[in-house]
Order: structure tokens, then sequence, then C-alpha cells
């Protein structure tokens, strides 16, 4: 299958080795990947903290893009989000019923990365080894928008190695929520210690989750605390096979 | 017009209160205990329902058709409560309620209140205005009771009292009450509050609840609760006076059967609330013999025409947006600087307001969706937080620093190569930064990031620099 890449602009800046991943494990399954470089957001920021106006040609920007694409990968949940519960009031509010039209026409082909590799692909093996002891983070985008419970922990179950433990209270916001980090960053410092208290019982190695936002933010208060764990997106452990693990930081 | 949300308008901005709330580690855990206990009894009656989404979807039905015709159905009740004997008083703001409910005391000749399940009466802050003109309310809630003694303010809308414990409410009791000794037991603090209540419901002639439901097809009204409290504060006075906001309406006596499903299992994680009082206009010889009801607008029309966000009218105050929130649970109520509190608190005081004074409001939320989920008549809280910040935004009330980088952030994403530049700028902008391949110090507004977080220094090649790398190898 022909699958186009929409990195997303943060995993594209800030986490690339997300970005390969996903090649690597869709490549392995057989597919065609393909990124077109003019992508850049989906407008998430802009629309989530007010900016409604500003997110739209962004919108725009997407919409024109992939227009004629068959399938796209999203390895971020929280941007598939953005696109399904927004996208459309946002095309409706624009009164251009063209645009109205490639909305429609274009959500049905926006995937997920777990979404793609369980409902579209039907893969849950996708050969991985990872000999660690792993939980997952179940980030509100991913459970609450797109209703993915039980993807991630399909994929995950089906590698070598893994064992995977239960997060107490893993739906739980970690305190991220975009911009909030930052105007309310003592509640998100607050929400994160109890997250973290949470990740710490579970004596898991890593966390992961399907969004690098969420990780970012876990992962800065567990590398300032020397916690003693990490996070890895999701993809990045599909993607870790026997000897030579190229996907590691 | 002059709209009020208690004293919403002098709060400080939630990240100021919020801070201070975090700092107090004793309401945190009293805020933690008690939203766990009722969000898992909650979780187990809502589980334990087949039709739940169908009764949500039901509620939300009926709330929008009462929205569509408000007018009519306000009326309707009118003339109905009128009928069966009850007063009916419109009240365009929240001074207007209080004047009227005054004036009804005064023409009783009365110098005290019994006050129960009245929010509304907060919002308008009925007792000063009560106490300014020699009338001294008492509130007959178990919990308000305790806010009350405690010269406290409620911190939840359904449990008022949430932030204190057992022993906190002891000291009040034994300091208020005059006690010279009391128990520590539960049993010991019911006790206590019975004897210094059953006097005031004996002799106080006039009293003043809220409502939970107004009933449009008979002109009734109808209140729920848990203590019993309630029930003698609706039917012991002579005189009782019901503060209700125009939103309360619903059309049919029958419609009483999907919110009186869904409210108690929201609310408390009860099946069926252990009290519940309906009554219409007066009967004689039974209850109160003059019935008033004050139909209070206070803002709400305001609400009702911004079709992007009317949805907030739905809202039947069972608190389990609170419940389930992730910065409620944090924070406690008192950080929202209104009687609203909590996610639905962050849509409802500023849009009664008109956005004067609570613009730090619609930020008090990470859109994390649990809200959304639990709220029983399926208000999209999220996406009213959304259009309210737009609005904020819109307003130019957003922080000058904030609107340069999201600007400035818009140029950069509105194309390959404007995104690639701010990509090269941001890795070498960063270098005074990076010690170790890390993060650990942002200056202004980013400072609050790293004062409890890392962040990993952008690596040396972006996703596309490798693809593009990659797609040049595999050509040659």
């Amino acid at each position: 299958m022909k699958i186009s890449l929409f990195i997303t602009c943060y995993n594209d800046t800030l986490f690339p080795e997300t970005g390969r991943a996903v090649v690597s494990v869709l490549e392995c399954l057989g597919h065609t990947l393909d990124f077109h470089p003019g992508q850049t957001c989906c407008g998430q920021m802009h629309y989530n903290t007010g900016y409604q106006k500003e997110a739209l040609p962004l919108m725009h920007r997407f919409l024109e893009m992939y227009r004629d694409v068959e399938t796209i990968c999203i390895p971020s949940s929280s941007c598939v989000a953005m696109m399904r519960d927004h996208y459309p009031k946002m095309a409706e509010q624009s009164g251009n019923p063209e645009i109205q039209t490639q909305v429609k026409s274009l959500l049905p082909r926006v995937h997920e990365f777990t979404e793609l590799l369980v409902d579209k692909l039907q893969v849950e093996d996708v050969g991985a080894f990872f000999p660690h002891k792993v939980t997952l983070h179940t980030s509100c985008h991913s459970i609450r928008s797109l209703h993915l419970s039980g993807k991630p922990e399909k994929l995950l179950g089906k590698v070598r190695g893994l064992t995977l433990v239960d997060l107490p209270d893993s739906d739980h916001c970690c305190g991220f929520g975009g911009t909030f980090s930052i105007k309310n960053a003592d509640v998100s410092a607050a929400m994160l210690a109890e997250k973290v208290q949470h990740l710490l019982s579970t004596r898991a190695e890593i966390c992961t989750a399907v969004d690098n936002s969420c990780l970012m933010h876990i992962n800065g208060a567990l590398h300032r605390q020397r916690a003693g764990m990490r996070t890895m997106h999701l993809a990045e452990i599909l993607a870790s096979v026997e000897r030579g693990n190229d996907h590691e930081r | 017009m002059s709209v009020r949300v208690g004293r919403a308008a002098e709060a400080p901005k939630f990240p100021v209160a919020a801070k201070r709330a975090l700092g107090d580690t004793q309401l945190r855990q009293n805020v933690q205990n008690a939203t766990d206990i009722i969000r898992n009894k909650c979780k187990r009656v809502v589980e334990e329902t087949p039709d739940w989404e169908q009764l949500r979807n039901a509620a939300h039905e009926i709330k929008s058709h009462v929205m569509r015709h408000l007018a009519s159905y306000l009326e309707e009740f009118e003339s109905a409560c009128t009928k069966a004997g009850g007063h009916v008083h419109w009240a365009q703001d929240a001074d207007e309620a209080n004047r009227i409910i005054v004036d009804i005391v005064r023409s009783h000749g009365q110098k005290e209140v019994i006050k129960v399940k009245t929010m509304t009466s907060d919002e308008t802050q009925l007792n000063p205005a009560l106490e300014a003109a020699g009338i001294a309310p008492h509130e007959t809630d178990l919990a308000d009771m305790i806010v009350q003694l405690g010269e406290d303010k409620p911190s939840h809308i359904v449990v008022p009292a949430l932030h204190r414990n057992r022993a906190e409410i002891r000291q009040i009791f034994l300091k208020k009450m005059k006690l010279a000794e009391l128990g520590f037991q539960p049993q010991d603090l019911t006790e206590a509050a019975r004897r210094y209540l059953r006097e005031k419901f004996l002799r106080v002639k006039v009293g003043i609840s809220g409502a939970n439901f107004a009933i449009a097809e008979t002109g009734s009204v109808c209140v729920v609760e848990s203590e019993g409290n309630g029930r003698m504060c609706l039917t012991l006075p002579e005189v009782l006076i019901s503060l209700v906001g125009i939103e309360k309406i619903i059309p049919t006596f029958r419609d009483l059967e999907v919110f009186l499903q869904l409210l108690p299992r929201s609310a408390t994680g009860e099946r069926m609330n252990p009290y519940n009082s309906i009554w219409t206009g007066v009967t004689p010889g039974s209850g109160p013999q003059e019935f008033h009801v004050v139909l209070l607008d206070n803002g709400r029309t305001n609400i009702l025409a911004d079709a992007q966000s009317k949805e907030t009218l739905h809202c039947i105050r069972c608190g389990a947006c609170l419940n389930i929130c992730p910065v409620y649970r944090q924070t406690g109520g008192h950080a929202y600087g209104s009687i609203y509190s909590g996610p639905i608190g962050a849509i409802v005081t500023p849009q009664l307001q008109s956005m004067e004074h609570s613009q730090s409001l619609p930020y008090a939320s990470s859109l994390c969706g649990a809200c959304y989920e639990a709220c029983p008549v399926k208000i999209n809280i999220p996406e009213i937080l959304l259009h309210l910040r737009d609005k904020v935004v819109g307003k130019g009330d957003d922080p000058v620093v904030e609107r340069v980088a999201l600007k400035a952030a818009a140029f950069a994403l509105a194309g390959r190569r404007r995104f690639e530049a701010a990509q090269a700028l941001a890795r070498i902008g960063q270098r005074p930064l990076v010690h170790d391949g890390v993060i650990s110090w942002l200056p202004g507004l980013l400072r609050g990031w790293t004062a409890v977080r890392d962040l990993f220094a952008i690596p040396k090649q972006s996703f596309r620099q490798w693809w593009a790398e990659r797609e040049k190898a595999s050509k040659s």
C-alpha cells in the first residue's frame, strides 16, 4: 500500500527518531512511503490556544497537500484528534462548500499510526524484539478522542521479550495540554508529579505512548529527577529488532 | 443590567489562585480523597445502567429542545405555578433577585431565614444582601452550614465543604456552636449539627431554596438531596421562596424520569437521591402557605444567544466534571474564584460575566476531555473552552508575549522554506542553553516549564533532512 506520512511539526523537529521508526516498521511490512516536504503543522497549538484564525491556513495547507493521497499516517494522536474533532467545524465556519467537501473526503483517509496498523493493515505482530519492562501512558486524545484503547496494548503484546506492566490511573492526563503547561505551569507540574509517582510505582524501564508531546513532558520530569526511567514513542519499540537497535536514543 | 457571579469579579487570576492552593497540602489531600471516593461510587452506578448512553442522549435532546423554546416554557411555568397558588417573580440580574427576596422577607416582618440547596443565591450574593437588610440567613444543608460557620467559601457545586476533613469540621463546630466537648466520630458531628439545625427548622418562618428542576407543564419545583434537611426547610416554614435560574426548566413531569436517573448517579454515586421533593404551588393545611418563585436571568440569556456555547445552559449541576477533572483534583474549587468551579465553572463564570474579569478561566484546563466523557447531559466542555479562548484572543486580552510568539509561529508554519529556516534558527538559538544535550533553564514565559522539567536539545538532523538524504542516496 502507498502510505503518505504526515510526521507532524514537533516530531519532525524534536523527535526525528520516531519518524524513522514509523518508516522502518511500515517499510518492513512491505508498504511504500511518501513524505511531502511541504508539510508543516495541523494547527493544533494555535487552535487550542485561542488562535483559531491562525489555525485555518494550516488546515488549508494540509487539505491542499494531501488532496490526492490514498492513505495518511500520523504518529501523533493529538494531531489526528485536532483534525477529526475540529476540521469539520472549521470548514463549516469558513462557509466554503469546497473546503467542507475536501475535509469530508480527507478525514477517512487519515490514520493514527497504531490505528493504521491494527485496523487498516490488520497487523498486530510487526516482528519486533524489545526485552524490556514497559508501561503505557494512555494519552487523553488517544483514548477519549480516537478511542484507541486496546490497540497499542495489542501491538505491544506481540513484541517479543517485552513485559507490559499496568500503569495505575493510566488515563489521567499528564498535565501537558500544549500551552497549558506554560500558562498554568504550576498546576501542570502538580499533575505531572502524580503521573510520575504512578509511573515509578510500576518499576518499568520505559514509559511509552502514541504521543511524543505527552512523552516529552513526562520525560522532562523523569530526566530532571534522574528517576531511572525514560520514555519512547510506541513506534520506536515496534521498530526495535534483535541485534542492532537503530531507533534508540 | 449588572450581572454578578458571586465575587468572581474580584478573584485573582486562575494561575495565581491555583499556585496558592497547590501549596496547601491538607486541602489537596482532602480534595483528592473526596473526589476519588465519589468518582469510584459514580463509576459503579453508571456502569450498571445499561441504557446510560440513551439516557445521556435523551437529556441532551430535552435540554436542547428547552433552550430553543425557553421563553414559552417559562411562561407556561409561570401560568401553571400561579394557578397552583404560587407567586412568580422575574429577575433580570442578581440585584433584582436579591431585592425581591429581601422585600418578601420584610413584608412578613421576619429577621431570620433558613436556606437550603441554593447555589444560585451564592451567585447573586443573597446572604450579604439579607444581612445588610438586618435579616440573618441560616444555611441548613450540612455542607453549606459548615462553609457558613467556617466563614469559608464553597469549593464544589455538590459537596461545598469537600475541601474540609472531619477534624477541621469538628474544630469549626466546637468553636461556632460553642460546645464544651464533641466526639471525633461522624455520628458525633452529625448529632451536633442536628441539634443546632433542628431548633432553627422549628422556629424560623421563612425558607429559601434553590431548584434542581422547574416543570413547565405543572408549575412544580423539584429539589433533590441526601440529608432530609432540605425536606424540612421546604415543608416547615410558613413562607417558601425558591430562587430558580431560568435554565432549570424542563417541559413535562415525565421528563424527570430521565434526569432523576442521571443526576444522582453522576452527582453522588447513588441510584436514587434519598430525598426527592417536588411541590406545586401551595396546599391548604400542608406545608408553606405562601410560595414564591424568583426566575433569574443574570446573564443566562447572553449564553443562550451564543450558538457555539449555549449548551452550557444544559448543566444540571451534578459536579461529575469536577470529580473527574485532573486540574480540579490538584487545585480544589476556590482557585476558580467562583461558586461554579471545575470545568463547568470555567465555562459558566466567564460567559455569565461576558468574559469580564475571568479571561484566565477558559485556560484552566489541559483539554483532556474527561469532563465531556463524564457529563450526563453531554456538554462538550472542551469545545466550549476553545470557543471562549478564541473570544479572549479576539478581544485582545491574551498576553502580548504569547500573541507575538503565536503569530511568529503561524508565520513560520505557513511555508516549507520558512519552516525549515525556523528549525535551523532554533537549532542555533538553543546553543547557549544546552548542556550535555539537555536544556534545564529557559527564560521568560517558558521558565515554568524548566522549573520542574528538563528539555532535550533539538537533534542535529530533522526528520525531513534524514528523508531527503535517504532519497538522494537511493537515487544515486
